[in-house]
Parts: C-alpha cells; sequence; structure tokens
C-alpha cells in the first residue's frame, strides 16, 4: 500500500503513533526522571552538549521520551531551544577559575600543580560487570558509604582546593607559544545568524562544540591519521565546573561583583598543543614554535573536546588537499540533527521527482535506440 | 491547541528575523537570503523551511492548505499540517482556491493561483551549482559575478551524454534576468508556472538556511539552448483515468489486478473537484 496514492494519510499517522506507544508501553516499566539522571549523566551530557542548552531535567524527559536515543533526544531539546527567547548573555568565564576535579597534561610530567587523575574510567579494563545486574537502591548506597569514609581518610596532602593554573602557561612564559592579544570581539551565534565562510573562529568553536559528538570524534581521528597530519599532544586537559553569572546591567562598566550568580555547569576544556614552523617575520627568529588546538565542551564528554581541539587546529591551518581542514567539509557535516533530517527525508515518498526522471530516462533512451537503428 | 507555545510556535523575535529575510527575498528576485533557521520540531529535510516560512506569515485569519508530491493527504503534509494548527489553530483546507497560505513539496496545484494567495515551496537543496561547486564560499562569488558556466555545462554535458538536456526535477531556472535559481525539485512540467504568475512564490530551505523569492509578474526562464529548448514531462495522449483530466501531471500506476498501467491526476485535490462537479453536473442533468 502506497503511502501517499492511498487516501487517509492521517489516519495512517494516528494509528502508526499508537502502534510506536504501544511499543514503548509493552514493556510495562515507567523510569522517574531523578532516575534517569542519576544514572545516565553521560548522555545527559552529551544530549545537553550537542543540544546547546543546559537543562538537566529537560535533557533527562527528552532523554526517557526518546526511549534512550541519544539522537533523538537532542532533536527534542533543540527544538524546544528554538521557541526560547533570549533575554541576556552571561559574563565572560575565565577557564583559570574553573573548580577542578581532573586535570591531566600529557606534555609534562610534572605540571605545576600536579597531575590530578580524578575520576576517570581511562585506565578501567572494559569488563562487564556481572555485580551490577542485580544491584539495588541499597547496594549503591552502601557503596557510597564505603567510599566516602575511604576518600575522608586520605592523608591531607592528597587534598586540593580544585585550583590550578593553566598548564599552557607555562610555555608563554618561555616564549614558545607565540603570544597573542585577548580577542574581545563578541563571539558569533550559529543558531543566530547562518554560518558564513571563511568562518570566525568562534562561530567554528561553537559549531564543533555542539557537534555530533561522534562526527567531531570521526573527523578528529581522521585528522590525527592521516587525512590532515595533525599529531597533537594535549597539553592541558581540565574538567570541573564553572561559575556563570550575568552582569547587573549592561553598561560595559558594570561592577563584576555586583552580577548575579546562576550556578555551576560542568564543563571540560582542553588546550592540544601542536608544533608548528614559525612565520620567518616573527620576532624571536626561531624556526619552530607551537600552536594551541582549543576544545571546550559541556558535560564530561572528554574524547570529544580532544576531537574539537585537533579539528579547530586544522580548521585553523585551512590546507584544501584535506578535508577535515576544510570548514565546509567539517562544519556543515557534524551537526547531528541535520544529518539526522536530511539522511532519514530519503524515506518521504519521492515520486513525483522520480516520474520526471523516468520521463528524462525514457527519452533519452528512446532516443539512442533511435539513433542506433538509423 | 496547545498554550505552552507562543502563536506559531516561534518566539515573536524569531518570526520578525524571518520575515526581514522574507522580504529581502522578494526585493532580490531569485536570489538566496541567508537566515538564522531554526531548529523545528519535524526532521531537517523534511520541509522545515517552508514551515518556518509558514510559521512566520501566517495569521490567525489565514486559510492553510499543505500539500506533499500534491496530495493533502499524504503522511508528511498531514504531520506538517498538524503542527501548524496546533499552534495557530487556523482553518486547513483541501481546496486549492480556499486557500490563503499553500504549502507545498515538489508540486504547484493544477489550479491557477491568485493574487491573494501565497505558495510556499520546500526546498531541499537551494544552490542550483552545488553538483558543480561543493563549496558554498564559491557558490555565493558565483552567483555575485553572474558566473553560470557550471549550469550550463551541466546541460550541455547531459546532452551530449545522453542526446536529452533536460534535468529531472529542480531544473534551473533565471529569474528577473539576474539569478539562476533552483526552483525546488517540482517537475518541469511546473516551473512554467513560476514565469508571469499572479501569486508570490516563497522557497524555505531549512537544513541549508536560505529563504529566497519569485514576485508576482516575474519572468522566471528554464535554463536552454536554443536548439535543444526547454521541455516538459510527455503526457501526450494520457488522460487521469478517475477524472478524466488531460494536460496535468499524472501519476504512473501499476493497477494490481490487471497488470496495467494506468495514469491517474497527481494533484487530488484538483482531481476530487472536478469529480463532485462533474457528479453534481450529472444530478442537474438528470432533473
Amino acid at each position: 500500500m502506497g503511502y501517499v496514492a492511498v487516501r487517509g494519510g492521517g489516519r495512517a499517522i494516528e494509528e502508526s503513533l499508537r502502534l510506536f506507544e504501544l511499543e514503548r508501553a509493552s514493556s510495562g516499566a515507567s523510569v522517574a526522571l531523578d532516575r534517569v539522571q542519576a544514572c545516565f549523566p553521560d548522555a545527559i551530557d552529551q544530549v545537553m552538549g550537542e543540544s546547546s542548552l543546559y537543562a538537566p531535567r529537560l535533557a533527562a524527559l527528552a532523554f526517557k521520551q526518546a526511549r534512550g536515543s541519544v539522537e533523538e533526544a537532542v532533536f527534542l531539546l533543540r527544538a524546544f531551544r528554538s521557541t526560547l527567547e533570549r533575554t541576556s548573555e552571561t559574563c565572560v568565564v575565565d577557564m583559570e577559575d574553573m573548580q577542578v576535579k581532573r586535570r591531566i597534561s600529557a606534555a609534562f610530567k610534572d605540571v605545576p600543580g600536579g597531575q590530578v587523575l580524578g575520576a576517570t574510567r581511562d585506565y578501567s579494563h572494559r569488563l562487564i560487570d556481572f555485580s551490577l545486574a542485580d544491584e539495588t537502591d541499597g547496594d549503591v548506597r552502601d557503596a557510597a558509604a564505603r567510599l566516602r569514609k575511604h576518600f575522608a581518610e586520605a592523608p591531607d596532602d592528597a587534598r586540593f582546593d580544585g585550583h590550578l593554573p593553566k598548564v599552557l602557561d607555562y610555555l608563554r612564559d618561555q616564549g614558545l607559544i607565540p603570544s597573542c592579544e585577548n580577542d574581545d570581539t563578541p563571539p558569533a551565534d550559529v543558531t543566530m545568524a547562518s554560518l558564513e565562510f571563511p568562518c570566525v573562529r568562534s562561530a567554528r568553536l561553537q559549531t564543533l562544540a555542539r557537534g555530533m559528538t561522534q562526527a567531531v570524534e570521526a573527523f578528529g581521528y581522521a585528522a590525527i591519521r592521516g587525512y590532515g597530519p595533525a599529531h597533537p599532544t594535549v597539553g592541558e586537559l581540565r574538567s570541573g565546573t564553572v561559575e556563570l553569572c550575568v552582569a547587573a546591567d549592561a553598561s560595559d562598566d558594570a561592577d563584576p561583583l555586583d552580577a548575579f550568580y546562576l550556578g555551576d555547569m560542568r564543563v571540560c576544556e582542553v588546550e592540544s598543543v601542536f608544533e608548528v614552523e614559525s612565520d620567518a617575520a616573527d620576532a624571536s627568529g626561531a624556526g619552530l614554535s607551537f600552536d594551541i588546538g582549543y576544545g571546550l565542551v559541556m558535560g564530561d564528554t572528554e574524547t570529544k573536546a580532544v576531537a574539537m581541539s585537533v579539528l579547530d587546529h586544522c580548521l585553523e591551518l585551512g590546507d584544501p588537499r584535506y578535508p577535515t581542514q576544510d570548514e565546509e567539509f567539517v562544519l556543515y557535516h557534524v551537526d547531528g540533527v541535520e544529518a539526522q533530517g536530511f539522511i532519514s527525508h530519503l524515506k518521504l515518498p519521492h515520486y513525483v521527482t522520480f516520474q520526471s526522471k523516468l520521463d528524462t530516462v525514457r527519452t533519452a533512451r528512446e532516443r539512442q535506440a533511435h539513433a542506433a537503428s538509423v | 491547541m496547545q498554550r505552552l507555545y507562543n502563536f506559531a510556535f516561534f518566539d515573536e523575535a524569531s518570526k520578525r528575523e524571518i520575515r526581514r529575510a522574507i522580504v529581502k527575498g522578494i526585493s532580490v528576485p531569485g536570489y538566496q537570503v541567508p537566515f538564522a533557521s531554526r531548529e523545528m520540531p519535524i526532521g531537517r529535510g523534511w520541509g522545515t523551511g517552508g514551515l518556518q516560512v509558514t510559521l512566520a506569515i501566517i495569521g490567525a485569519d489565514d486559510v492553510l492548505k499543505v500539500i506533499d508530491q500534491g496530495c493533502d493527504e499524504s503522511v508528511n503534509a498531514v504531520n506538517i499540517k498538524k503542527l501548524v494548527c496546533a499552534t495557530t489553530d487556523v482553518e486547513t483546507v483541501e481546496d486549492t482556491a480556499a486557500a490563503t497560505i499553500i504549502q507545498s513539496r515538489h508540486r504547484i496545484p493544477e489550479e491557477p493561483l491568485r493574487s491573494d494567495q501565497v505558495l510556499v515551496l520546500q526546498v531541499p537543496t537551494p544552490e542550483p551549482l552545488r553538483s558543480f561547486e561543493p563549496s558554498e564560499a564559491k557558490t555565493r562569488a558565483l552567483h555575485a559575478e553572474a558566473d553560470y558556466t557550471g549550469a550550463w555545462l551541466g546541460l550541455f554535458d547531459r546532452i551530449v551524454r545522453f542526446g536529452e538536456g533536460s534535468t529531472g526535477a529542480d531544473h534551473p531556472c533565471l529569474v528577473n534576468g539576474r539569478y539562476v535559481m533552483a526552483p525546488s525539485p517540482i517537475p518541469r512540467f511546473d516551473t512554467t508556472k513560476l514565469d508571469g504568475s499572479e501569486h508570490l512564490t516563497l522557497f524555505g530551505a531549512g537544513r541549508e538556511k536560505k529563504i529566497y523569492a519569485v514576485p508576482p509578474h516575474t519572468r522566471v526562464a528554464p535554463l536552454d539552448f536554443e536548439d535543444r529548448p526547454f521541455r516538459v514531462e510527455d503526457f501526450d495522449g494520457l488522460s487521469c483515468r478517475l477524472c478524466g483530466a488531460s494536460g496535468v501531471y499524472l501519476d504512473e500506476i501499476v493497477d494490481e489486478a490487471t497488470g496495467e498501467t494506468v495514469h491517474q491526476c497527481n494533484d487530488t485535490a484538483f482531481c476530487a473537484k472536478r469529480r463532485e462537479r462533474a457528479a453534481a453536473g450529472d444530478e442537474t442533468k438528470g432533473e
């Protein structure tokens, strides 16, 4: 049965949605939003990051409604975001003020402030933990109490106040990273104006930060593997919370101490270091120096942040031979909602256009058959 | 009506911004105006551009018709209509003549549109030069310089290879003697309806973030060569098996019972109207 030729599309949709809802409800189980938020924080982070909307509870609701599909949850949250009036902008956040939970440097063994491994699954064995299969809420609470006690007994020198200097300041002090002026141009907002090429860096960074996590990682991987040679050293990866504030009034000389505190947001920042040939006109005259690729993402999506820093650097280089250095190629195709939408639109009926193609193909074949017979 | 959302889904600032892009598009016929395309509750590529245009221009008194592939009852048309209605409560119709705004994918209705009607076409790929040049930065420059070599070469290439200059749907057109435009994947049969039309046509490309327009009484010329003139789809000698109409765009259907190929009107509202009138006429005759 055709899905256009037959009238009654409206009823078909209603019934299809009922069937879909039946599939969901057939499980006989529902999950409270608190549980979604508590048990799937990484999924919530990913949904909020790709949606450009910090709203954990809404993200949890979207994730529940989407039956656990991150792609679909992002779609829901982005559409909701379109209905929101933008009333104010937050003050600039200095990442040096981050309340750090984890900070590592792959460049220096002894970084000022030290390596803080924090909580990570990086060095875990990816073995399925069968004990989780029958875990109860009580088990989780017991584990939390046990671990809290363990950390309370830790020696004092293992504690730190969460404030750490930036690793790359060390390289800057040594003159190995070309110094540059702070650029206080208001950043672009790609959700308020369409991308224009060549892009300003803020538009690029924003597009990457809200890009589909797996797409950013795939392009970043391609770049370090050979399609846009760039093998970085992670100068610093810092993950923790930053304070967001809104200025008391819009004037430039508003006292920052009068700003309204909105809350904390979990972010992950990566500064990658790349060896580059420096400009001969450089004051130092040295042939080689370092460049920085920058990644900053919402939540704890570390791999995406690293991949973003790689792509940021690639796009700065902009060598058209490599697809990962081609702004249009990377920035147009990392968006999850756009990719999902356009690919799935192929499922829509296309038979008016196909009829037109049929006409063209038939005419061309007749013409050729006629030519062959003469 | 869902009170949770503003009238026509968007906040007012967003609607105003989209209307500005529309006004610019009307002022420069055929020129693709970039706009901050919003994310919609339907998929990118499923008519979000047309939907944003419709939501930006629709008022409480408007009467809406939505068609997909010529059909009001097509699943996607129903879906779009449902969303607009849920946030505006406007009246919807199938009768082309009764609508003030007609949003369509891939067709222009058979019934000629009037000056008080607006046609909104959904556009998947607004850039007519895209198959020739993948880079947006470069195609913008080509438009600025009116360098349409790529579009002409594409047609020439088809003639050389297939002896047939016609593309499928979405045949490129020169608008107002200046911009080459993708008319959206309407069949070539409909392309000629854009030329010197009474009504305003607005094109919305959501994923590609472009809006453009063909104002009333504007010259829209499909690109062709003197010795290989533009040719519309050939339905010569065929007519609709339901209403008997000829000279309309027909769907080719295989009759499952007989295995025969039959044809019927693609514009289902037009076909239904003709049959109603014929039935009414028969009754009158009978009296």
